[in-house]
């Protein structure tokens, strides 16, 4: 099996049009492919593949329920929480779920055993077919600030295939961590632009960290500066494919269809990573 | 009484502001942005995309002053105490210990925290028998207060792999605030991040207004549904601008329609032009570089959101106006 992360400093690059894509061409190609959107807070892949969903389900997530006959107001649940999620004020516990990371010790450190851990939904975990891509999203409830969790779940439900296609959130903090977290090879999809470029930067700090190997695919060639090629030359970054900056692309994208389907230029430029996948799998 | 007779007397109203947010990622949020400070002589920037800031590429800051930021406290096994009981990695519920850390004479291996994945929660250390684990603030990024040739503006970078983001989002903001109250300018223009978690949220709770840049396709529309349930559940009024509008006119008349049905307002409409990408290549705002296209679209743009925080303006000055009259009657 190979797991691909697409990813990306800068939102609006193409990742899910990439991503989508190469699922549908490596699924006509005869592979076994996963595709996973892990973008759980704007999550746009069901768009363009309209999968049929088979299974839905609420995931929840872990936060502390005082009983308050057993509490004794005593105060190390305050004092080890490190969110102000469970707040100790005299003769009041006041606990807020949203805050809260799961992380337990509250509950370890309950001397009168007054707290206990309840679920409370967070998002929703989808999947299905779309054609012979495997399919699998979140949907993070509006007003939930952590996303992280979800995108664990979502993660956890990859099905089994050859090829698994992750489809990540924008920028570089926890919820993208996650997302390229374990992944055989990050594609971080950038424009040539100085934005484009400067997000990039950002985005193979964050891989190197976490030291998996990536290659980068400029969308949009040939729109901006020549900037973002004499840095992954400088860098040894690999491009694995440029995009051409064609309008019949962004309108096929406007509509949610597959560019790939209608645009023969897009799928030429996707080959050479289909290729390597095969390649990397052989390997 | 005298608290009263303050506010009154300074006729100041209280600083405003205004937060442009997205749902989708690369609609144009920062581009416009910049052209709005470029428009406005009297804002504070605060660049709260702290994930990925990018406005500073537009408005060359010169920073004023450099802040350490500290987003929670991290662990970290010292390894010649650690005599491999495994209670830690036992007790971490974010799979962060590792059985791979240096021998130390007591136990051949250690354990070991993996920073990015230690959640900062510090239950490791609390129940660390041996008093192994070290669990203090980390440093994780920095913030700036800068001056640049459209006004003051605060700015921050998140370190490579660091978490908090909600945390440096309103330390920025607070500190734009202030310098705008310090300086008597009114408005405080936030450039939020894509998506609707914790750093979006921590961008628009409790700011006046939110302008939200879409773009027409069925994933602008698709987001700016999620993005519009996010404002109503935090009760912030929010206007719609298309930005590339003229790249498939259909669905921009949708997502006006469907905007309009569900109770936000119309910002306009900004038309497709490749002088954003000049202009950005140059760094320069758009409305810095020319009159006619997308920049007049921009400035019309930058109108009807002028003329919306004036509005809210007055309603709040009217409050001010009807307060002393409770006091009177009583």
């Amino acid at each position: 099996m190979m797991k691909i992360t697409v990813a990306s400093g800068k939102g609006g690059t193409g990742k899910t049009t990439i991503a989508t894509n190469l699922a549908y061409l490596a699924a006509q190609n005869g592979r076994k492919v996963a595709y996973i959107d892990c973008d759980v807070e704007e999550p746009n892949g069901h768009l363009f593949l309209k999968p049929l969903i088979a299974s839905s389900k609420l995931i929840g997530r872990l936060h502390p329920r005082v009983d308050e006959d057993r509490c004794t107001h005593c105060g190390p649940c305050g004092e080890i929480c490190q969110y102000s999620a469970i707040v100790c004020v005299g003769e009041k516990v006041l606990v807020h779920p949203e805050l809260c990371h799961a992380c337990g010790g509250c509950v370890l450190v309950c001397q009168p055993g007054a707290i206990t851990e309840v679920l409370r939904d967070c998002g929703t975990l989808e999947a299905g077919n779309a054609g012979e891509v495997r399919f699998v999203h979140g949907v993070l409830n509006i007003g939930e600030a952590m996303s992280t969790p979800l995108v664990q779940q979502v993660k956890a439900a990859a099905p089994e295939a050859d090829l698994v296609i992750i489809d990540s959130p924008p920028g570089t903090s926890c919820p993208v961590i996650e997302s390229v977290r374990g992944a055989d090879l990050v594609l971080l999809v950038t424009e040539p632009t100085p934005f484009g470029l400067h997000d990039l930067t950002l985005a193979v700090g964050m891989v190197r960290a976490l030291k998996l190997s990536l290659g980068v695919v400029v969308n949009r060639a040939g729109s901006g500066d020549n900037r973002t090629r004499e840095y992954c030359q400088r860098e040894g970054i690999e491009i694995l494919s440029e995009i051409p900056d064609d309008r019949h692309i962004a309108e096929a994208y406007s509509r949610g269809l597959l560019a790939a389907e209608t645009v023969p230029a897009f799928r030429t430029a996707l080959e050479p990573l289909l290729a390597r996948f095969s390649e990397d799998d052989a390997s | 009484m005298s608290e009263f007779v303050t506010i009154s007397t300074s006729g100041r109203a209280p600083v405003r502001e205004l937060a442009v947010i997205s749902g989708k990622g690369g609609t144009g949020k920062t581009s416009i942005v910049a052209s709005f400070a470029a428009l406005s002589r009297n804002s504070v920037l605060a660049d709260c995309d702290v994930d990925a800031a990018d406005l500073h590429l537009v408005l060359e800051p010169h920073v004023v002053r450099r802040n350490e930021f500290t987003g929670g406290n991290r662990a970290r096994i010292k390894h010649g105490h650690c005599n491999a009981c495994r209670k830690c990695e036992e007790l971490c519920r974010f799979d962060a210990i590792f059985f791979d850390g240096p021998g130390n004479g007591l136990v051949e291996k250690t354990f070991r925290v993996d920073p990015i994945a230690c959640e900062g929660c510090g239950v490791c250390a609390w129940f660390c028998a041996e008093q192994a684990i070290d669990f203090s603030p980390v440093v994780n990024g920095e913030w700036f207060i800068s001056d640049t040739r459209c006004g003051p503006m605060v700015h921050a970078r998140l370190g490579v792999a660091q978490e908090n983001s909600g945390k440096l989002v309103s330390t920025v903001r607070t500190a734009a605030k202030r310098i705008a109250e310090e300086r008597g300018l009114d408005l405080v223009i936030i450039d939020g991040s894509p998506g609707i978690g914790c750093p979006v949220i921590a961008s628009i709770t409790a700011a006046h207004l939110v302008l939200a840049v879409s773009e027409p396709t069925l994933s602008g529309l698709h987001d700016l549904e999620r993005v519009a349930a996010l404002t109503r559940h935090f009760r912030i009024p929010a206007l719609v601008c298309i930005n590339k509008w003229d790249l498939n006119p259909e669905i921009c008349s949708r997502i006006e329609v469907w905007a309009c049905e569900h109770g936000l307002g119309l910002a306009g409409r900004v038309r497709y032009d490749r002088a954003v990408t000049a202009a950005q290549v140059k760094g320069r705002a758009v409305v810095e570089c020319q009159q006619n296209g997308c920049a007049e679209d921009i400035r019309s743009v930058w109108k009807n959101v002028a003329a919306h925080l004036q509005t809210n303006k007055t309603e709040d000055a009217n409050l001010r106006i009807r307060m002393p009259d409770l006091r009177d009657s009583r």
